[in-house]
């Protein structure tokens, strides 16, 4: 079984394909204009619009797998914990289930694996062979309120122990009180600081409150470079919804009719069913077209979900509804 | 296509709704139905096929109703109505409730069957047509529950015809039928031609659930049934959605026989965009207004006005929206838009976007049409000349036309150019902008930054040739009402002037001109007539007014549309003004009505000074008239507001000449509506001595015009203007016909006693009736949430 080619294909084109930003226009800025209960509306119908069954399913939710940042985040993290999650990363389905949907042969993997500073080494020995590329959250995640310099170094710090995806976070402040040169300063050190590796800027849209200070943050942070912009850390009290998750991508749209550059999109935290998966899977297709279904413009920020989608694959190919335990754990 | 090939492709694959419980339903009846009438299935007989538009396949044949099937259904409804509204509320209530019960225990196999005979996708059945119909269910049992305080005073209008359109079949039926049953009437429902079965269904869910027989009674057929039904003698209401053409053709056929009359019509629906609108979400709204329901809507926000410093990146982003949006058949659940009704629709459709495009128009269309059924792709005609067919009428298709605006006022300017007056759309992010068009627009509903939501709490109609009357809510309730109060007045007698005798007395000259434009103006004609006491004695003269008066007239109120734009305590201060000069001149005003019926001093004095206190009751209503605030299912209001009619023509009675012509007028002043009145005929002095109380009291020039002379001549000339917004006239049974014959032009709205003479002194003949006819409901839509 091939285990060598997992995202390799895609990263090629990450790095010729990479966000190189563009100067802070203000004007674009304060054009930003969202309105909510519109937002709302979008996200809630679309499900109803398009439903997505059988094969076709099946096919989005191994998709969908493909896209998972297999995520822990814990302050009880170990060696140990890390190193089982590589592994469920690097055989995230089983594979009599891959065989028996006729995808034995597809070296299905998650998209990374993403975890604290601290374990990024471990993780990287861990994922040796497999191409599965770690991700490390930094800049003081989850708050992000640490000195600066300090931000900068841990972010070099992870570069070093081999990690090829960054996930700062952003200062809430400077969005809450509009102070955009600051965020922008900010996002451009970060993404100079990652040098070669890729970088996600979480909002902590829960954080932010309303669609229009998403709005605004996406374009600057995109503006000063970030390749993804991502929801959340997973640690606020409201994680990514459609609504949110609708603005963001539109602000993706708008920012690529500016500038011909494509960003990443990862809604993290809240996507915790195979059912909400395949909405975003929509949402991404219908709002920015086939190369956001993809891990090298998509990924999902998730530690429960791959097992809600393990059990739907058993279903799918048994008939039998599954249980947690009938999979490997993670 | 396996799981391997869509996981390169990552394709939709089609998604098909079950439809096997529909089949059989089907199968159960033989794909054939008869009427349901008297609470029974009728025998199936000639008719004609239902087909299923996605495939052009017959689904079932259902019969033509006849004259015999539609007087049987009349018969059955007119034996039922009477115990049927002697119900207690809360006892039809519970009958009411049980239907939504129906209807929810029941809603995929409706949605299925609704899907399949008119198209649409089931989507938009399942989530938005068959719910919203069960919504109107419930509502309307609270209104029944609700009856006797809520409406104290009212009875219901008794046995209802009604026809209804095949956008929405099943949801146009719980529009009519859920307010109508619910209080009081009973009902003839027949269903489009094209979209009849889940009516036949409902009627049969609602049989075995035990409700009553008689009161609810489905006749199938085509437009000569539907002709048969609104003009049933037995019919106390008609109530209709559809074309206007047809609209106009049930006015005529209705007119002067006492039926009570909603209609719901055509638009042609403004959709603004602002420059300060989220734009996505605005093209979003678009997606809503125009290709839900393949744009057979008639609310639909076919008119694109886009503010002109974004039209460019707004079009740029429609047409990728565009791209998106998937066609196909009706039961694929992952589609955005089914076929059209038909083929002919489709040719229509087409014809017009053809001669658009030669017309000049930029033709931007998208998505991919199966090869069977009669589909039509998403269309914007861009820049469209305003000179063709497709800028101005409705095409009812997925077809929007766009021009775009400069400033807030033009938007208002290019969205009121319309005869339609249904609904309009807003986006702004500005509330302050957004709430000062949708306080200009001339529309029944208006929605900022949504389109194309309702509710059963919340009245749907028009204005303008979109129609009358208002479906849900408390104002959609008064539709289904009639006053008790003036059930039994008595028919007007005529009066037949004395032949005078002598000359007049004065020794200077009084011959009462016109008042126009807050000015006393000649009769173009140059001729007068001769007013005379009850012995014949002669009292003076009066203008003889000709249809070139009544257009100077109507010129004039047109001219005075500030007056809508006053304070409501403008207004109301004005007319205690008019109280209260017309009191300092009681007594000359009272010896005026002496002399001209023949009445006793008291009763003179009683009827001026009944005037006087009719003057301050409306006075007292204008800045009390108010609307409502609906909570509708969302984070937002909906915003009721009364708003006057425009300029309306009054016929004043013939008795009670000075509290008559006031009772009449001042209701339509005081909310703001400008009106050419037709002084009583053979007592017109007391409203020509009135000039000088007006010229007294502010009241600016063009508010009230009065004429005087033939009421026959000059009903007929204010019938037919189509300037005139509505018509209010108290005169003969013929008069009423007549006027009502010749409203069709503008569809104006009448408001007459066809003959038959209020006690203009009882306390019903002031308030809320009469100033619920001088105005119309606009609802705005206000969603909120940052």
């Amino acid at each position: 079984m091939n285990t060598q080619v997992k995202t390799a294909p895609i990263e090629v084109s990450q790095v010729e394909h990479r966000n190189t930003g563009m100067p802070l226009d203000l004007s674009v800025v304060h054009a930003v204009q969202v309105n909510t209960q519109a937002s709302q509306r979008r996200a809630a119908s679309l499900p109803g619009r398009r439903a997505v069954k059988a094969d076709a399913q099946s096919a989005w939710l191994l998709k969908a797998v493909t896209c998972i940042d297999l995520t822990t985040l814990n302050g009880d993290d170990t060696e140990g914990r890390v190193r089982r999650l590589c592994a469920k990363a690097a055989q995230p389905v089983r594979q009599d289930l891959l065989d028996a949907l006729g995808m034995g042969d597809r070296g299905i993997t998650t998209g990374a694996v993403c975890v604290y500073h601290r374990f990024v080494a471990a993780a990287v020995d861990a994922l040796a062979g497999t191409g599965i590329p770690v991700a490390a959250v930094s800049t003081g995640f989850p708050a992000g309120l640490s000195p600066h310099s300090t931000k900068l170094a841990e972010i070099e710090a992870s570069v070093a122990d081999g990690a090829q995806e960054i996930d700062i976070v952003i200062t809430r402040e400077h969005v809450l009180t509009g102070n955009w040169q600051a965020l922008y300063d900010e996002m451009r050190d970060y993404r100079a600081a990652c040098g070669d590796a890729h970088v996600k800027a979480i909002l902590a849209t829960g954080d932010l409150k309303t669609l229009r200070n998403v709005a605004k943050a996406s374009m600057v942070c995109m503006m000063a470079g970030a390749d993804f912009i991502k929801t959340s850390t997973g640690k606020e009290s409201v994680n990514a919804t459609l609504p949110v998750s609708l603005t963001m991508v539109r602000a993706i749209r708008q920012y690529r009719e500016m500038t011909g550059h494509k960003v990443g999109y990862k809604p993290a935290g809240g996507v915790s069913k195979a059912k909400d998966v395949l909405t975003y899977f929509a949402l991404m297709k219908e709002e920015l077209g086939h190369d956001w279904l993809q891990p090298d413009m998509f990924r999902i920020g998730a530690s429960s979900l791959l097992g809600d989608i393990e059990r739907q694959l058993e279903h799918r190919v048994t008939g039998a509804y599954s249980a947690a335990q009938r999979h490997p754990i993670g | 296509m396996t799981v391997a090939s869509f996981f390169d492709s990552m394709d939709y694959a089609p998604s098909t709704e079950d439809d096997s419980a529909a089949r059989q339903w089907l199968a159960t009846h033989e794909g054939r139905f008869g009427h349901f009438i008297d609470g029974e299935m009728t025998e199936a007989g000639e008719g004609f096929a239902t087909i299923e538009p996605a495939t052009g396949k017959t689904l079932a044949q259902v019969t033509q109703g006849t004259k015999g099937d539609v007087d049987a259904a009349f018969k059955a409804a007119c034996k039922a109505q009477k115990a049927w509204a002697a119900l207690p509320g809360h006892e039809r209530a519970l009958k009411l409730y049980a239907l939504a019960r129906i209807i929810q225990r029941n809603a995929r196999l409706i949605a299925v069957v609704e899907s399949l005979d008119n198209g649409k996708p089931i989507r938009e059945t399942r989530d938005i047509d068959i719910p919203l119909a069960a919504r109107h269910f419930y509502h309307h049992a609270g209104w029944a529950q609700l009856q006797e305080t809520q409406f104290a005073g009212y009875d219901p209008v008794g046995v209802v015809g009604q026809v209804i359109p095949w956008n929405f079949p099943f949801l146009m039926l719980a529009w009519k039928v859920a307010p109508a049953l619910a209080l009081g009437n009973a009902v003839v429902l027949k269903p489009a031609e094209s979209t009849p079965l889940t009516a036949l269904l409902f009627a049969e869910l609602a049989q075995a659930a035990g409700f009553p027989a008689g009161v609810l009674n489905i006749v199938t057929g085509d437009g000569a049934t539907g002709a048969l039904i609104a003009a049933h003698e037995d019919a106390d209401k008609v109530a209709f959605t559809g074309s206007t053409e047809v609209g106009r053709r049930i006015r005529e056929a209705t007119a002067g026989s006492g039926k009570s009359l909603t209609l719901e019509l055509g638009g042609k629906s403004p959709f603004i965009v602002c420059d300060d609108a989220d734009i996505d979400a605005a093209v979003e709204g678009v997606v809503d207004a125009i290709w839900f329901n393949q744009g057979q809507v008639c609310c639909a926000g076919s008119r694109l006005l886009v503010q002109e410093g974004v039209a460019d990146v707004f079009h740029a982003r429609l047409s990728e929206r565009m791209k998106t949006l998937r066609i196909g058949t009706s039961l694929d659940k992952t589609i955005d838009m089914g076929a059209v009704i038909d083929g002919a629709q489709r040719d229509r459709i087409a014809g017009m976007v053809d001669r658009a495009v030669a017309a000049g128009a930029t033709l931007v269309q998208a998505g991919t049409t199966p090869a069977e059924g009669s589909f039509y792709p998403p269309t914007v005609l861009r820049d469209v000349p305003a000179t063709c067919e497709a800028a101005t009428e409705e095409i009812f298709g997925p077809v929007a036309v766009s021009m775009t605006f400069r400033t807030p006022g033009e938007a208002v300017q290019l969205a009121n150019h319309s005869r339609y007056g249904l609904a309009a759309s807003i986006w702004s992010e500005n509330v302050n902008l957004a709430l000062d068009l949708a306080a200009q627009v001339q529309a029944g509903i208006v929605w900022v930054n949504c389109t194309n939501v309702m509710d059963a709490g919340v009245g749907f109609g028009g204005v303008k040739e979109s129609g009358f009357g208002r479906e849900g809510g408390r104002e959609g309730c008064f539709d289904y009402l009639k006053p008790r109060a003036f059930a039994k007045a008595p028919i007007r007698k005529a009066t037949v002037p004395a032949t005078p005798k002598g000359f007049a007395l004065d020794a200077v000259d009084r011959t009462a001109k016109f008042f126009i434009g807050g000015k006393q103006a000649r009769p173009d004609g140059g001729n007068s007539r001769t007013i005379t006491g009850p012995k014949g004695e002669v009292l003076g003269q009066v203008g003889e007014g000709n249809r070139k008066d009544i257009r100077n007239a109507v010129e004039a109120a047109r001219g005075a549309a500030s007056w809508g734009r006053k304070t409501q305590h403008n207004r109301a201060q004005i007319l205690y003004y008019m109280g209260e000069n017309l009191s300092a001149r009681a007594d000359e005003f009272a010896d005026r009505l002496r002399a001209q019926t023949g009445v006793k001093a008291d009763k003179a004095r009683a009827e001026v000074s009944a005037t006087v206190s009719r003057l301050f009751s409306y006075g007292s209503w204008a800045d009390k008239f108010e609307g409502v605030v609906h909570m509708p299912p969302m984070q937002g209001l909906a915003l009721a507001v009364p708003e006057a009619i425009g300029v309306a023509g009054v016929i004043c009675p013939e008795e009670s000449p000075l509290l008559g012509f006031i009772s009449t007028v001042a209701p339509l002043i005081a909310t703001g509506n400008r009106v050419v009145a037709v002084a009583s005929e053979a007592h017109p002095l007391s409203a020509t001595d009135f000039y000088q109380v007006l010229e007294t009291s502010d009241l600016p020039g063009g508010v009230l015009n009065i004429v005087t002379g033939s009421a026959a001549t000059l009903g007929r000339e204010l019938a037919k203007h189509n300037g005139v917004d509505a018509l209010w006239a108290f005169g003969t049974a013929e008069l009423a016909a007549e006027v009502e014959a010749l409203s069709t032009g503008n569809l104006k709205r009448v408001f007459t006693d066809y003959g038959r003479a209020w006690d203009w002194s009882a306390p019903e003949a002031e308030g809320q009736h009469f100033l619920r006819q001088a105005t119309q409901i606009k609802n705005i839509w206000v969603p909120y949430g940052e």
